[in-house]
């Protein structure tokens, strides 16, 4: 949290103003019970109606400077809270353009998603309520406990006493309940858990005739959630009866020595009603104190979440000058490459060497989990091989600047994700300067032609989130003209035809191979149909190169392959 | 329009009262603790204002007489303090068992509901009902129950008292208190507008997150990084000063409604310090009336949040209720059968998921006892409606569909369904070990049994090298298990109970195909003798079935065996063909 501060320096004078604001009010509410003792010692033992009437006027004025201090402080204090966290997200959110894939897989973008909002919207709170009370409470407490001081020191002792008896109280049961509450709260994950667990799988279970297990398991945790609850609330309840009970008994003790002090005639009588109203005050700033450190330690944690995301640095360093490129006999060269995941005991990818030359098309072939996206995703320079050597024209892959090595990759991933906006707003992700003419021929390439003749306002076809509108078939060809559009040198299909029936599949591969100039093709696919014309194919299993050559060849040569290919076209 | 609104506000909170009328002695019990405290904790001031009545001059004060009344307020503070904690603590148990009894019934529901129900409705909406609904409305009807009650009786209460001891300035307080409500309204009017505004941003902002970091790796591979930034700003700036603004004039009720409060306070002081110096009442009874005072507006605050938090409430309970008022799927019969041979028959069947777009019409189909039945075709052709309809998921419209003679429809559903077999492309593991994953159909099986079937699947061999073997907990959404891997899983299920029928859809997709090339001949022998039904897109493996269905927009469009289909030259012959 402590370095996310840096950014509220921006707001310095807001949050140093609001407080103080705030203190100020507080202050004006302090006077309140000295002005009534006033009212009962000076104008009611006078009878002097007009000091009363004037004290009244004084404290209607004290109102109103409270009314405008508090207004003040409310306003620079949520202009603070609110530019700060804005700051924040937009660091944030730019901290996480910076970062690699590698990154983006040790932290899960879902936990990203959560950082920036959910987060933010607690840190925010966190700040804006600091800036408010964090100053006031304490203040009125200990304020409450001088101003007692000033009428009777003796009194101030039983103040101090009351003070901490309380705070005991109020933070022991707050601060005993929170571990509680998240007990709580992982019960009612469970539940949930459990919930969507049987909706997912509902046919499953009244497949198998589960529902009555599945009830009991609920019920079960139900359970265990409600005596939780119970248990939590029993102890929370005790909060409002024993804080009751305290500032009573030092109400009676206060007014028992007030007695006898009265008596002796060390003490007035309105100073007594002046210490017993402060000792109300002081029990209704303590809660509201000790709520508010709920929310602090709750926001702090958040920040400190946030934090540790913006400490994250990209594994992938950005060079800054591009690379002059010299023709070579081979555009892609990879020698000897191993690539480990962060976080992983395994190497996705180990000992990888092959060759290729431009305008050659490579078919990437293997079972699920072999590594095959590993390799493409490697040679594209998304993740960096830990050892061994990825050379794109002849120079190491991790020299070029991240933008030179974008513009000559088209991509097709494996999952096929638009984006809300246009059909046409789509395409361009990949070339922003290309007119309909370009876009219509890549969507041509890509089989997609039909899908913007068929739909409603054709290159002005509305996108919804994720693609939801359209087929996982309509995606994939979209993903494709996407990348096909850019013109790139080196063009990566990761298993993006699986959604497509054989004979687009066949026509797909064909339009890729007639693109003038014609890119070097990568071609990651589990069918056998779909690389067997490759000028290259590389069989991967168990993150290896098991077999690399021409499909006539493997068949001869390379048992794995033969078998996938078995597989597809059994005999007969 | 607002008229139903009314009578269905009306209606939740009678099914809610009918929900507490289980506990309507602890309720009772409740509300009598609740008067009793607002009077015990009201009529402590007055005893404390006595007090200070007593103390008047120096060596004139009657310290005993003081002891006295300090006696009583010790004695009320202690039974206030007990009565406070059963009073919370019933409180607590009887609404916790209220959303306890509602969730047990949600979820009882979902297991009755028809799958066209489940089917039709987001999964996040049910569950999102009975988690978050249910707390919510937990909060509410506590809240309710807490400060409702005693908010009331506290005003009545506290009115009784300023009027007994002075009723000009009781009816001061009175005349001037709404002033404190109205400000608080007049905020809480202007700043819905600015909420409205806030949250409507928010959820952009949101949105656009959840598209652009949930998809990053696209965002970095297309080099947009730039573009996404400007439009995250672009909103980012527009949610800052909406938020400036909804937080400001929010923050304003309480500095406005206390500014009241103060002024009405000290025209109590100036009132009652005139009405002392006139003789019409005490310098104790003026204490006691001006902490009356500061009470008083306190419990108007109160009650108006706790109406919202009630409102809403009731908002989340009709949204439970309705779950749980959705109609179950029609009454079983209790007939069972038993030793099923596994004959098929489906005559006259129509069925359709929506009345105004027809899916199968007149379809007829007979399977004889272990025939091997394929149906093929596009993606979304409705292969997977007719399972559906096998396993009455869904009921057919009109028509009959028959399991060794007996009509589906006079059996009793879970003695039908466990007589299938049944592996679906999405697959599903429950939340538990493996083994408890692979005998839900036969939960007594012995660890042999278990593991033959295993090693029949291929899927013994993974499992042997997890860390805890067969006791590797697992669950759907995250198990580190490969699709692949999940679905061997799903597959062993079935080979453990093996049921006389068997259901495929796509059971093999995610495996690759040379695994499944290995599984294939324990397939063979699974099906052999049992009737089955398979849905697959690799043609290769359901070449050998009796009878295949070619399937196009929910019509089965051509019928026969492989031979015969391609003889037939027709839809599937280029099926077949684009395939090689």
């Amino acid at each position: 949290m402590k370095k996310l501060l840096k950014y509220l320096k921006a707001y310095q004078l807001q949050s140093i103003l609001a407080p103080l604001f705030k203190m100020t009010e507080a202050l004006f509410e302090l006077f309140i019970p000295l002005l009534v003792a006033r009212v009962i010692d000076i104008g009611i033992a006078n009878n002097d109606i007009p000091l009363i009437i004037k004290i009244c006027i004084l404290l209607g004025c004290l109102a109103l400077m409270g009314l405008i201090c508090s207004v003040t402080a409310q306003y620079f204090s949520a202009k603070a809270a609110i530019g700060f966290t804005s700051k924040i997200r937009h660091v944030l959110y730019s901290h996480i353009q910076s970062l690699s894939y590698t990154e983006l897989d040790s932290i899960g973008t879902s936990t990203l998603i959560t950082r920036l909002t959910s987060d933010m919207n607690q840190v925010q709170n966190g700040v804006n309520l600091t800036l408010r009370l964090f100053l006031r409470s304490p203040f009125i407490v200990f304020g409450a406990m001088i101003m007692a001081f000033t009428i009777d020191k003796k009194a101030a002792l039983l103040f101090l006493g009351t003070i901490c008896l309380l705070s005991v109280i109020i933070f022991g049961i707050i601060l005993g309940c929170i571990p509680l509450y998240n007990k709580i709260q992982s019960s009612l994950d469970e539940l949930l858990s459990i919930t969507r667990e049987n909706l997912s799988g509902i046919r499953v279970i009244r497949a198998f005739c589960n529902e009555n297990e599945e009830t009991h398991q609920f019920k079960n945790s139900n359970k265990n959630l409600t005596d939780l609850q119970n248990f939590t609330g029993k102890i929370s309840a005790l909060m409002n009866p024993l804080t009751f009970i305290v500032v009573n008994i030092a109400i009676i003790i206060l007014i028992y020595t007030g007695a006898i002090e009265v008596n002796k005639g060390t003490l007035t009588q309105g100073a007594v009603v002046a210490l017993y109203n402060y000792m109300s005050q002081i029990l209704v700033e303590l809660i509201k104190l000790a709520n508010l450190i709920i929310t602090i330690t709750k926001s702090v944690a958040c920040g400190n979440r946030i934090q540790a995301v913006l400490e994250i640095e990209s594994s992938i360093i950005n060079p800054e000058n591009s690379i002059v490129c010299e023709d070579s006999e081979y555009i892609i060269e990879v020698k000897n490459a191993s690539l480990r995941y962060k976080n992983s005991p395994q190497c996705a990818l180990e000992n990888i060497s092959f060759k290729v030359r431009k305008g050659e098309t490579v078919g990437i072939i293997g079972g699920t989990g072999s590594g095959k996206t590993s390799i493409v995703n490697m040679i594209a320079g998304f993740y960096t091989a830990q050892s061994g050597k990825v050379l794109y024209k002849n120079k190491n892959i991790s020299d070029y600047p991240l933008k030179q090595l974008r513009d000559s990759f088209g991509i097709v991933p494996q999952k096929a994700v638009l984006f809300k906006g246009t059909l046409r707003d789509n395409i361009k992700w990949g070339c922003p300067d290309a007119n309909d003419t370009d876009i219509v021929k890549a969507l041509d390439t890509a089989q997609a032609k039909e899908i913007f003749e068929q739909k409603q306002g054709g290159l002005d076809f509305m996108i919804e989130q994720g693609g939801k509108n359209l087929s996982g078939g309509q995606r994939q060809r979209l993903t494709i003209a996407r990348a096909v559009i850019k013109q790139p040198e080196i063009l990566i299909l990761d298993d993006s035809s699986s959604a497509l029936d054989y004979i687009t599949d066949s026509k797909l591969r064909k339009a890729i191979r007639n693109i003038d100039p014609s890119p070097t093709v990568f071609l990651v696919s589990q069918r056998t149909s779909s690389v067997m014309y490759a000028d290259k194919i590389l069989v991967i299993d168990d993150g290896r190169i098991v077999g690399q050559g021409r499909h006539d060849d493997l068949l001869k040569s390379c048992d794995i392959y033969k078998e996938i290919y078995d597989s597809q076209f059994s005999k007969g | 329009m607002a008229k139903n609104k009314i009578t269905d506000q009306k209606q939740t909170i009678n099914k809610v009262l009918s929900y507490t009328a289980r506990y309507k002695i602890r309720i009772f019990i409740s509300i009598i603790f609740a008067a009793a405290t607002v009077v015990l904790s009201l009529s402590i001031p007055v005893i404390i204002g006595q007090a200070i009545d007593l103390i008047t001059k120096k060596n004139e004060i009657n310290i005993s007489a003081i002891v006295q009344k300090l006696i009583i307020v010790a004695a009320l503070t202690a039974a206030n303090a007990v009565l406070q904690w059963l009073m919370n603590t019933i409180n607590n148990k009887v609404t916790f068992k209220v959303v306890c009894d509602i969730r047990n019934e949600a979820f009882e529901k979902i297991q009755t509901l028809p799958l066209s129900y489940i089917d039709s409705h987001q999964h996040g909406d049910i569950v999102s009902r009975i988690i978050a609904d249910a707390d919510q409305f937990a909060d509410g009807l506590l809240m309710g129950f807490t400060q409702l009650f005693t908010g009331i009786l506290t005003i009545i209460g506290t009115l009784g008292f300023m009027l007994s001891i002075n009723v000009k300035i009781a009816l001061l307080v009175v005349v001037l208190t709404p002033l404190s409500l109205f400000v608080a309204r007049f905020i809480a009017n202007n700043t819905y507008n600015h909420f409205k505004v806030q949250s409507e941003i928010r959820g952009q902002q949101t949105a656009l997150i959840e598209e652009y970091i949930g998809n990053q790796k696209i965002v970095q591979a297309f080099g947009y990084e730039d573009k996404s930034m400007k439009m995250f700003d672009d909103i980012n700036d527009r949610l800052t000063s909406a938020s400036v603004k909804a937080v400001f004039f929010s923050s304003l009720t309480n500095p406005c409604t206390r500014f009241i409060n103060s002024l009405i306070y000290a025209v109590v002081v100036s009132a009652g310090g005139i009405g002392v110096i006139k003789g019409l009442l005490s310098v104790g009874s003026l204490s006691c009336l001006l902490s009356y005072a500061n009470q008083y507006t306190k419990p108007f605050n109160e009650i108006s949040g706790v109406i919202t938090e009630l409102q809403n409430a009731l908002a989340c309970a009709s949204r439970l209720f309705e779950l749980i008022e959705q109609p179950s799927e029609t009454q079983d019969l209790d007939n069972t059968i038993a030793n099923v041979q596994g004959s098929v028959e489906l005559s006259n069947v129509y069925f359709s998921y929506t009345p105004d777009k027809k899916l199968i019409q007149n379809f007829n189909l007979s399977v004889k006892k272990g025939q091997r039945v394929a149906i093929v075709g596009p993606t979304g052709c409705g292969k997977t409606t007719l399972i559906n309809l096998l396993m009455r998921f869904y009921d057919v419209n009109s028509g009959k569909i028959s399991v060794d003679g007996y009509n589906i429809y006079d059996i009793k559903r879970s003695s039908l369904r466990s007589n299938y077999g049944m592996v679906l492309q999405e697959t599903w593991l429950k939340n538990g070990t493996i083994r408890e994953n692979i005998i839900m159909g036969k939960p007594d099986a012995t660890q042999e049994e278990i593991e033959q079937a295993a090693k029949a699947t291929h899927a013994h061999t993974f499992i042997k090298r997890l860390p805890d073997g067969y006791d590797t907990i697992v669950s759907d959404a995250n198990s580190g298990l490969s699709q692949g891997q999940k679905q061997l899983l799903c597959i062993t299920r079935i080979m453990l109970s093996i049921p006389p029928m068997l259901i495929l859809d796509e059971a093999t997709s995610s495996i690759d195909t040379r695994t499944e090339m290995h599984i294939q001949r324990s397939f063979a022998k699974m099906m052999k003798g049992r009737t089955s039904f398979i849905v697959a897109h690799r043609l290769s493996t359901i070449k050998e079935s009796d009878i295949i269905l070619v399937m196009k927009d929910g019509n089965i469009i051509e019928q026969g065996s492989h031979n015969e289909l391609i003889a037939l030259n027709g839809f599937y012959t280029n099926l077949y063909n684009s395939q090689f």
